[in-house]
């Protein structure tokens, strides 16, 4: 594993479970300055101090809660859709809008090339500083959005392009304008197409895959959730509103929810965890774009063998899998 | 990258609202144990048992209160003609899931002795007006009618009989949304039901989807919205968040009838609205028309 970029050792940002490790990047950063100030040599020094730092925080990263998971699948320094779009997208061409009411800007579509493959991509952006994040609307896409989407992913099935969707969003958007266009109808839409649509479909969750507004571009042959990143039927802020009366115990509800990638695997809800750079994609975006790229090479490699007969059942046959429930004799 | 700024505050989820059981708009109880009760709408005092003979329906106002699971299927079908198939199946705890002492598992018994049902759906073939069809009828009186694992498997396993079968699918739905006590499991019957439905639609089945107050959340978000016709009842809640989510999004109150049956109408999301009276005789009209000849 590489080691993490010495200038965002932490992203600039430590988590509230990082206290133990938090003060590790300026240490290591005023000794260098120290050593380039002074001309005296503290190579020994640091080596130590990376080696210390590597090692808690593998130690940390290694046992990370279900809640710890949720908040770094939302450290605002976390790369969204558009860092990977500009790393790893070679000639992306964005298209807009669902020709119908507008451009949802949440959903970001477009052809491009992800190693040597032609693709269609779609993907929720969330949005990186304050203006941006007013445009994208936090990623939460309206109906317009998933219509856009599914315009762009039948355009791909035209011409046979794989599709490639990035998920990172809290929901969709619950407002009056949402609701009077029919965003239930749209994301509806979307599942049912999705299941049909005779082209190869990778999905993959890089932050947050908050509920029908995630699943409403996320119905594909293979589904991944990279490693720090969730997926839930409700956040746990929500569940613990409900059902621990006060938000505040969204710990216990991330935990009982099992929305990590790992338990997500282990309960056949998806179907890859994507490795992340050690301490998060945000201490190495560019290993963690690089894993995304990998991925996404080796999976569409794999599906484009299929028939689109064969792969279109195969895709029927592992969703009606998803479920767990107790099956009793007939009567 | 770009610079980290303080006002990067995360949004938490809107779809909180997904899995909030929805509450009436009006205080009152709709449905007390009584003799008498109160209707929430004219305010007139009924008579429980003419409710009930009315089909659950205000005698003076028309107001349609919610009907349960069995009485659904008791008045939509014709007289001793349902089959129940797949009851078979049953809700597991897959998430060992547990909140302040309580426990999914215990939920689930509770709510299967309180209400007879083992899940909040009953499935079957039968016979309305004559009409062969494959029925499912959500229970709202089973934790909402909230969709889990078993919701998603039994209505799948009727879409495919009724594709098998080349039956007409009436399926009513009234629901809270997805059962967050199985996770994302939940979520997923969402893609499933709705890629059975892909396949009902290539073989040429005709889907009737009954929405009835309320019908939210994933539920509203899959096969609720997919039918071939929507049918909504008088005045029903449908909608994807929540209304109380909404007004707490916009700040503000939410417009006068949004979100209702009459509403989705106008916006273009209903084909028709049914009174509870004329369902049977509508659905029975609609497969005929669509039948091939
Ligand atoms: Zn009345």
């Amino acid at each position: 594993m590489a080691e993490p970029n010495t200038n965002e050792l932490d992203g600039g940002i430590a988590l509230p479970f990082e206290k133990s490790i938090a003060h590790f990047p300026k240490q290591i950063a005023d000794l260098e300055a120290e050593q380039i100030k002074t001309g005296r040599d503290f190579a020994a020094e640091i080596r130590q101090l990376r080696a210390q730092y590597v090692s808690m925080l593998r130690k940390t990263y290694q046992s990370l809660n279900p809640w710890e998971t949720v908040q770094v699948a939302r450290h605002p320094r976390r790369p969204l859709a558009k860092d990977y779009i500009d790393t790893i997208v070679k000639n992306f061409v964005e298209l807009h809008g669902d020709r119908c009411f507008g451009d949802d800007k949440a959903i970001i579509g477009g052809l491009g090339r992800i190693g040597t493959e032609k693709i269609m991509l779609l993907a929720q952006h969330k949005g990186r500083d304050t203006k941006e994040k007013i445009i994208q609307n936090f990623g939460m896409a309206q109906p317009e959005g998933y219509r856009k989407a599914l315009r762009l992913m039948k355009l791909a099935e035209k011409y046979q392009l794989p599709i490639v969707t990035l998920i990172d969003t809290p929901g969709a958007y619950p407002g009056l304008g949402s609701e009077e266009r029919g965003v239930a109808e749209a994301i509806a839409v979307n599942l049912r197409e999705m299941s049909r649509l005779r082209v190869p479909i990778v999905c993959i969750v890089i932050g947050e895959g908050g509920s029908g507004g995630a699943l409403g571009i996320a119905v594909g042959d293979k589904i991944a959730v990279m490693e720090y990143a969730y997926y839930s039927v409700i956040s746990p802020e929500g569940c613990a509103s409900i059902l621990w009366r006060t938000a505040e115990k969204a710990p216990e509800a991330a935990e009982a929810l099992q929305l990590t990638g790992a338990s997500l695997q282990e309960l056949g809800i998806i179907d890859d965890v994507i490795p992340e750079p050690l301490g998060a994609a945000h201490r190495n975006p560019a290993e963690a774009a690089h894993n995304l790229e990998q991925y996404i090479v080796k999976t569409l490699r794999t599906l484009k063998r299929f028939k689109a007969d064969n792969l279109v059942n195969q895709r029927y046959e592992s969703w009606r899998a998803k479920g767990k429930f107790l099956e009793r004799e007939p009567k | 990258m770009a610079k980290n700024t303080k006002d990067e505050q995360q949004a938490t989820s809107p779809y909180d609202a997904a899995a909030l059981p929805v509450p009436s708009p009006r205080k009152k109880r709709e449905v007390p144990d009584g003799l008498w009760m109160r209707c929430p709408n004219c305010e007139a005092m009924l008579y429980r048992k003419a409710v009930t003979e009315n089909l659950e329906v205000c005698p003076k106002c028309e107001h349609h209160f919610r009907m349960g699971g069995r009485a659904r299927v008791e008045h939509l079908c014709d007289p001793g003609s349902f089959e129940e198939l797949f009851a078979e199946i049953a809700p597991a705890d897959p998430l060992n899931f547990h909140w302040q002492g309580k426990s999914y598992a215990k939920r689930i018994a509770g709510e299967q002795k309180k209400t007879g049902y083992v899940e909040a759906i009953l499935t079957g073939a039968t016979y309305i007006k004559g009409r062969r069809v494959a029925l499912g009828v959500m229970a709202g009186d089973f934790l909402m009618g909230s969709m889990g694992s078993v919701l998603g498997e039994k209505l799948t396993r009727l879409i495919e009989y009724a594709t098998e079968h080349s039956l007409p699918l009436v399926v009513v739905c009234i629901s809270g949304g997805a059962r967050m006590h199985e996770g994302a499991l939940s979520l997923m019957q969402m893609a499933k039901t709705s890629a059975a439905l892909a396949r009902y639609d290539e073989a040429g089945g005709l889907y009737l989807a009954v929405l009835t107050d309320p019908t939210t959340g994933g539920t509203t978000a899959s096969f609720a919205m997919l039918g071939d016709i929507i049918i909504a009842e008088p005045n029903a809640l449908i909608g994807f968040a929540g209304p109380r989510v909404i007004a707490n999004t916009i700040k503000a109150e939410l417009p006068e009838g949004f979100q209702r049956a009459e509403f989705l109408q106008e916006k273009g999301f209903v084909d028709t609205i049914v009174h509870r009276k004329e369902l049977r005789s509508e659905i029975a009209r609609l497969i005929d028309y669509c039948k091939p000849g």
